[in-house]
């Protein structure tokens, strides 16, 4: 889109395990601020894809670049303080911690030392002025959130953090469609008006697409089609093949 | 009754002392997910030390010091060498690699420093206090060990709930994924899980030698009970570990007091009781239902 | 025809009696009496690792067993003067009953909680010898009696004779071991070990499943006890410390989890380290307290470094190095894996030590750093 250096490049990326190659020669690319929306059927990758870009899973061939600097082969801590955070499918918040807990796990991720404590609460005073219900939770277990609430939580962390890539695997998932449009537009929101690169995986395709700048759909590893969102969406063939819609 | 007080005051003494090595299980369980079986050897090392610095330097508190410092180093690097790069293998291996640990550490304390009993000195009187005339069962050392304890136990309490460090270590205990995708070194916090679990070692074995004498194995009837009550607290714990410790304390107490000599003999059979019936009704342990469900 | 077929099993029991019966007629005294000791060994680790590998129980205790079975074998030889082979069989029934007493209450228990209770039970069954010395002799124990068979003539040495019978004991106790994994009681033992839920969901009673396994490795312990009885001639509280329960475990591990050669590696292990370890000791005239220890100290290194080097275990470093030359299918031996081979990555063994509930992994290891 814009002629800078794009925020996420992943290039002819192989991750697996053992003997199973889940992604297999996989590139993406992801402009500044900008929402690319990874599909597929279950099984495709999506998830591995995830993983190996946060450094869960450590890739056996290919690169990342981030704000094209290479940061290939880090581990999950070491991703996380060059400025990539991944909430993964299920488990966005620790259950077992209050709500401000959880945020200020977000900010661990902050790069270099010394952060002076009226930083630290101005970045909760972000958070909680545009989530009102978590200001009123916060010293509540995040166990005891509903579902919406949990995924504000995620997104909210995710604000503390300030991070300049966002994973989210299913944000929506198991949510009630009425939440999920609510967890979609949050998600909007942090690439706008925050400047965050999001990378989402969703199974829910036409909710995906319909926020999303670009799309790319894998199938059995391999990336079958990458295109802006409008062009994926209309492609009827491809979304009845791939997609399911 | 006179009686009744005096086993309640030593049960809870003995008590303390359990409640610290089940509080260092703990510790090691939440983070690591391993039981250490070398935790015992590992406080009678460190007692070791303490017992050469003392009379090296003539002074209690410099050995008290040196223990405690040493048993966290010790736990470090325990962690470090040996455990870690167990992890990730088959569990049970990890268990057999601390077992090793224990067996190479009593082997080297008999090398180094012999295997016959020594004595170990107390920080302060042994003497029975009293009230009035009323001997309480209790001596100033008691509550020292009470003491040391409790202080040492809400030190960590309050660490870890409103300290950064102590969040990174709560995090990583409850979802080491989420953890480590936040930025949190996971390996570090775990290393220092293990010190702070060194740490509580050393503490029970500097507090618990006077009593029984200091040798190779003398930690290993203390690490059994210290076990038991972690297990009959639920090791996910950390209160379970104290309320375990008090308890069992208590009521080898009142067994070996009431049921006279036999009851010395009948102590194992007796913690075994309780643990059957703790565990029927609650095979996770008291505390057990604590354990919040994951997102 | 699979690696563990009966044919074949029977014939290795078959070669390595004979093996273990040459041996004993061409080693001394001592030789003799070690190979009794493997064998006794090789009875109780068959046992444990089939309760802990395959039907993923974790005993710290069946030292107990082996005290249960021993003094209900001294009590018997003195006061009603059966037979050996009588005894023995009521020894293991005795175990067998009490290993039913334990599955059942330890069926709800799971990882550590189980280790804990087993743990517990190890230390606390032999100091019932010391609360009661009228029946158990207290410290001192008790004495038994055992000769060799007539039949066998005056001159026969004991010690080889024992070493004949224990040797017995252990082979037929492995080819039962052997027909009962590849049953479909181990089918179901394997099945509760992988998921209890699934197994529960399948058709599995998993608590009769689990109970047996108790029951099963009580009995293998049961007559390792009575073998040990006769063989030392003395059965007193000392002998069953929590050491020995620990030994076993350690046995199991070693040897390779799950695996009955494991056992028999295992054995080797925990019987001749050690007494190799003090005879260099010794050999180099040290200081008593010092040469004692050098063994010990040296015991908990091997075992140390046999995991980090070995994490499946003495028959996993024999089965990769058979796989390397090529020889048999990479399942000889191998109790733990479904015949059609999907075996589970080592670090799934959930079952042994996380009871239930989500543990952290706080090193994941699938291609991670």
């Amino acid at each position: 889109m814009s002629s800078e250096t794009p925020s996420l490049v992943v290039e002819d990326l192989v991750a697996g395990y053992g003997e199973v190659i889940a992604l297999d020669k996989v590139t993406i690319t992801a402009g500044a601020a900008s929402i690319t929306a990874v599909l597929g059927a279950n099984g495709a990758g999506k998830t591995t894809l995830l993983r190996a870009i946060s450094g869960i899973v450590r890739p056996r061939a290919g690169r990342i670049l981030l704000d094209g600097a290479e940061r290939t082969g880090r581990g999950p801590e070491a991703m996380a303080r060059a400025g990539i955070a991944h909430v993964p499918e299920g488990q966005g918040v620790i259950a077992e911690l209050t709500v401000e807990e959880n945020l200020r796990i977000g900010m661990m991720s902050w790069p270099g030392i010394g952060w002076r404590r009226t930083e630290r609460a101005a970045a909760l005073a972000e958070a909680y002025d545009r989530f009102g219900p978590l200001a009123d939770r916060r010293r509540k277990l995040a166990a005891t959130l509903s579902g919406g609430e949990r995924q504000m939580l995620v997104i909210a962390r995710a604000l503390v953090a300030r991070p300049r890539v966002l994973l989210l695997d299913e944000p929506s998932l198991g949510l009630a469609p009425r939440i999920m449009t609510q967890v979609m537009d949050m998600v909007v929101r942090l690439s706008r008006e925050n400047g965050i690169t999001i990378v989402l995986v969703e199974q829910n395709a036409r909710g995906a697409l319909a926020i999303a700048d670009r799309g790319v759909v894998l199938n059995l590893g391999r990336v079958v089609a990458s295109a802006d969102a409008a062009t994926l969406a209309a492609d009827v063939a491809l979304r009845h093949h791939y997609l399911g819609f | 009754m006179v009686e009744f007080l005096q086993f309640t005051l030593s049960g809870l003494s003995f008590g303390m002392i359990y409640a610290a090595i089940a509080l260092s299980l703990v510790l090691i369980w939440r983070g690591t997910r391993l039981l250490n079986f070398a935790q015992g050897g590992m406080a009678m090392f460190t007692t070791y030390i303490a017992i050469e610095v003392i009379h090296g330097t003539g002074s209690y508190w410099a050995g008290f010091v040196v223990a405690l410092a040493a048993g966290a180093v010790l736990g470090a690097v325990a962690e470090l060498a040996v455990v870690r790069p167990a992890l990730g293998k088959p569990e049970l291996n990890a268990v057999i690699i601390t077992i090793g640990l224990l067996i190479l550490i009593e082997g080297l304390a008999g090398i180094f420093y012999g295997g016959q009993y020594r004595s170990f000195p107390a920080a302060f009187s042994v003497i029975g206090l009293r009230a009035g005339s009323t001997p309480l069962g209790v001596s100033r050392f008691d509550l020292f060990v009470a003491a040391a304890v409790l202080a040492t136990t809400l030190l960590l309490a309050v660490g870890f709930r409103y300290t950064s460090a102590g969040l990174r270590m709560r995090a990583a205990a409850f979802n080491a994924t989420v953890a480590r995708l936040s930025g949190i070194r996971v390996a570090r916090v775990i290393t220092l899980g293990w010190a702070l679990a060194g740490l509580l070692g050393a503490l029970a074995g500097v507090l618990v030698s006077p009593s029984t004498f200091l040798f190779p194995n003398s930690m290993d009837s203390i690490f059994v009970l210290g076990f038991t009550a972690a297990v009959i607290g639920g090791l996910d714990s950390p209160l379970g570990a104290v309320v375990g410790g008090l308890l069992l304390g208590l009521v080898l107490s009142y067994a070996g007091g009431y049921l006279g000599s036999q009851g010395s003999n009948l102590t194992p059979l007796v913690a075994l009781g309780i643990l059957v019936v703790v565990l029927m009704l609650r095979p996770d342990g008291i505390f057990s239902g604590t354990r919040v469900r994951r997102v | 025809m699979t690696a563990l077929s009966t044919p074949r099993v029977l014939g290795a029991a078959l070669v390595t009696a004979v093996v273990v019966v040459i041996l004993s007629i061409q080693l001394n005294t001592f030789r003799d009496y070690q190979i009794a000791e493997i064998a006794i060994e090789v009875t109780a680790v068959a046992g444990l690792t089939v309760l802990t590998g395959l039907s993923g129980q974790i005993s710290l205790g069946n030292g107990a067993f082996m005290a249960i079975g021993a003094y209900a074998t001294a009590l018997l030889t003195l006061h009603l003067n059966w037979p050996f082979y009588v005894v023995l069989v009521v020894s293991a029934l005795v175990t067998a009953a009490a290993g039913g007493v334990v599955g059942v209450a330890a069926a709800r228990l799971r990882g550590p909680y189980l280790a804990g209770a087993t743990l517990l039970l190890g230390v606390a069954l032999p100091s019932l010898a010391e609360a009661y010395p009228g029946v158990f002799g207290g410290d001192q124990g008790l004495d038994v009696n055992f000769t060799t068979p007539g039949f066998l003539g005056v001159n026969f040495p004991l010690t080889r004779w024992q070493a004949w019978v224990c040797s017995a004991v252990a082979l037929v106790t492995l080819v039962l071991l052997a027909n009962l994994g590849r049953s479909r009681v181990g089918r179901n033992w394997r099945a509760v070990r992988d998921d209890e839920v699934a197994a529960a969901l399948a058709g599995v009673n998993v608590a009769r499943a689990r109970i047996l396994a108790f029951v099963v490795s009580a009995t293998c312990a049961g007559m390792a006890g009575a073998l040990l009885a006769i063989v030392t001639g003395l059965v007193a509280p000392g002998a069953f410390t929590i050491t020995l329960s620990i030994a076993l475990l350690t046995a199991a591990v070693i040897g390779g989890l799950g695996t009955l050669p494991g056992a028999v590696w295992g054995s080797l292990v925990i019987v001749l380290v050690p007494t190799y370890a003090t005879d260099v000791a010794t050999s180099h005239g040290l200081s008593s307290s010092v040469a004692s220890n050098i063994p010990v100290a040296a015991y908990g290194a091997v075992l140390i470094a046999v995991m980090l080097v070995f994490p499946q275990g003495i028959q996993g470093a024999v089965r990769w190095i058979a796989g390397l030359l090529g020889i048999t299918s990479a399942r000889s031996g191998r109790l733990v894996s479904a015949p059609e081979g999907d075996e589970l990555p080592p670090s799934r063994h959930q079952a042994l030590l996380t009871p239930g509930g989500d543990p952290p992994d706080p090193h994941e290891k699938e291609d991670t750093q």
